[in-house]
């Protein structure tokens, strides 16, 4: 059936109308695949490459009261605003190289596995984006986050707020010391635990650039019941949110290293061009 | 396939959580513009889901084409406040002039990406009345774009996610 579809819609002689009619029927799909979603995000596959997820995934209740219920509109792309919207411009003083370091705090350093976290900050062109926020906060070895309203009972640390900033250098790289942050139980269905994650958040250069997302830890064994992460349909698309191990980070007798690099999407690209090579 | 080597693979969003806190509510970003200072505005808004009730754990923000940047966490009201100057009217990309407008996007547990939306203010009826974005809106939602108030008592853009009176949000 599926095979048939595509003949018929390569029969669309307008190449703007094939494109959009075959990005809609991807999505269908994308959406046809969520039921099987609970799979670990390295071995399975599907045929799809959709990575914007336009419902609700149920799995995840959070989203039953906030997720709106009706499609987003699309903008004419020659409506848009002309002048790409410049994302805001952050000088050398708005981030210090100790903002990098969340080991370290006045008393003394916090407990946990240390890890280096690097990679590049790059636009669906394979572009690094220089001089660009990139903000982390994350819970601490027990799972915890320093936040009044976290009530799980891991341990508090003293020694780790969990947060820091850095701006990317000319290479669009950027580089956290931090620890490994431990899973946690968060009620979302029976024994629900978050997988082990660091939340990132990214400027770009403009404000179609805008990212906020989470980096995972290779070989979880959690992965399979966290909806959070299983919202995203295309197998290719989740594997990009879990760090790779890089022995070449790796520091002796210091802490290990991983390697995260985060795309976005092109500066002018509208959603369909950015989507047809998700 | 040689393409897909050079282009590498966008990273997918993932929600902001619950604690965004600990990195991206920063107090000094609630100003783009020195409150008093000569052009400055204050909009502030509620965010509520689909019950009406507020969110207390969101994150707005405000971008617009003159560079200006602010972002606001949501109170336990749901409540956000941020302060900067009216932008001017600018032009689309095929040259057609919009009415002068923030773009927002908001942040919160429950929303796997941002959602985003444009503030236009209800003193600016005759821009808006020709701008291209408000056109394309079915007439019935279009008020949930425009934010009332004016320059001197502030401006009010409340946010509704889901549910009656839902606010128009936009796939960029």
């Amino acid at each position: 059936m599926a095979d048939e579809l595509d003949v018929l819609l390569d029969k669309i002689e307008d190449p703007a109308l094939r494109s959009e009619i075959k990005t809609q029927v991807e999505r269908v799909r994308a959406k046809r695949t969520f039921g099987l979603a609970f799979e670990d995000p390295c071995r399975s596959s599907t045929p799809t490459a959709i990575i914007s997820q336009t419902r609700a995934p149920p799995e995840y209740r959070s989203t039953a009261l906030r997720h709106p219920a009706h499609a987003p509109v699309r903008l004419d792309p020659a409506k848009a605003d002309a002048t790409e919207l410049a994302g805001p411009v952050f000088g050398d003083d708005a981030v210090t190289e100790a903002d990098a370091d969340l080991t370290r705090a006045a008393h003394g350093e916090a407990v946990g596995q240390r890890v280096i976290v690097t990679g590049r900050l790059l636009d669906s062109g394979g572009r690094p984006i220089p001089s660009s926020l990139v903000e982390v906060w994350q819970a601490n070895a027990s799972g915890r986050y320093a936040h009044q309203r976290d009530q799980w009972r891991g341990t508090l640390d003293p020694n780790f707020a969990g947060a820091g900033r850095a701006l990317t250098d000319d290479e669009g790289r950027y580089r956290f010391v931090t620890i490994r942050p431990g899973a946690y139980p968060w009620g979302n269905h029976h024994n629900a635990w978050r997988p082990a994650h660091i939340h990132f958040s990214v400027f770009g250069r403009s404000f179609t650039q805008r990212l906020v997302t989470q980096m995972y830890f290779p070989d979880d064994p959690l992965f399979f019941q966290d909806p959070i992460l299983n919202s995203i349909p295309d197998v290719a698309a989740r594997r990009r949110l879990v760090a790779r191990y890089d022995h070449d980070v790796t520091e002796p007798e210091w802490a290990l290293g991983y390697q995260f690099d985060v795309v976005v999407r092109g500066p002018g690209a509208t959603p369909l061009e950015d989507r047809a090579h998700g | 396939m040689a393409e897909a080597t050079d282009r590498p693979g966008l990273t997918p969003s993932q929600t902001v959580g619950p604690f965004l806190h600990l990195a991206l509510d920063v107090p000094g970003d609630r100003v783009a513009v020195e409150p008093g200072s000569d052009g400055s505005i204050v909009v502030r808004g509620r965010v509520t889901d689909g019950n009406g009730d507020p969110v207390p754990d969101g994150l707005v923000e405000t971008w617009q084409i003159d560079g200006r940047f602010a972002r606001c966490a949501t109170d336990a009201r749901g409540e956000w406040v941020v302060h900067t100057a009216k932008p001017p009217a600018a032009p689309t990309r095929d040259g057609t002039l919009q009415a002068p407008h923030l773009c927002v996007s908001v942040f919160a547990r429950g929303l796997l990406d941002r959602v985003v939306t444009r503030c236009y203010f209800d003193d600016e009826a005759d821009a808006n009345d020709v701008d291209p974005t408000l056109a394309a809106i079915v007439e019935d939602r279009r008020h949930t774009l425009v934010a009332g108030g004016s320059a001197v008592d502030g401006y009010r853009f409340d946010i509704r996610l889901q549910g009656d009176d839902e606010t128009v949000f936009f796939d960029i």
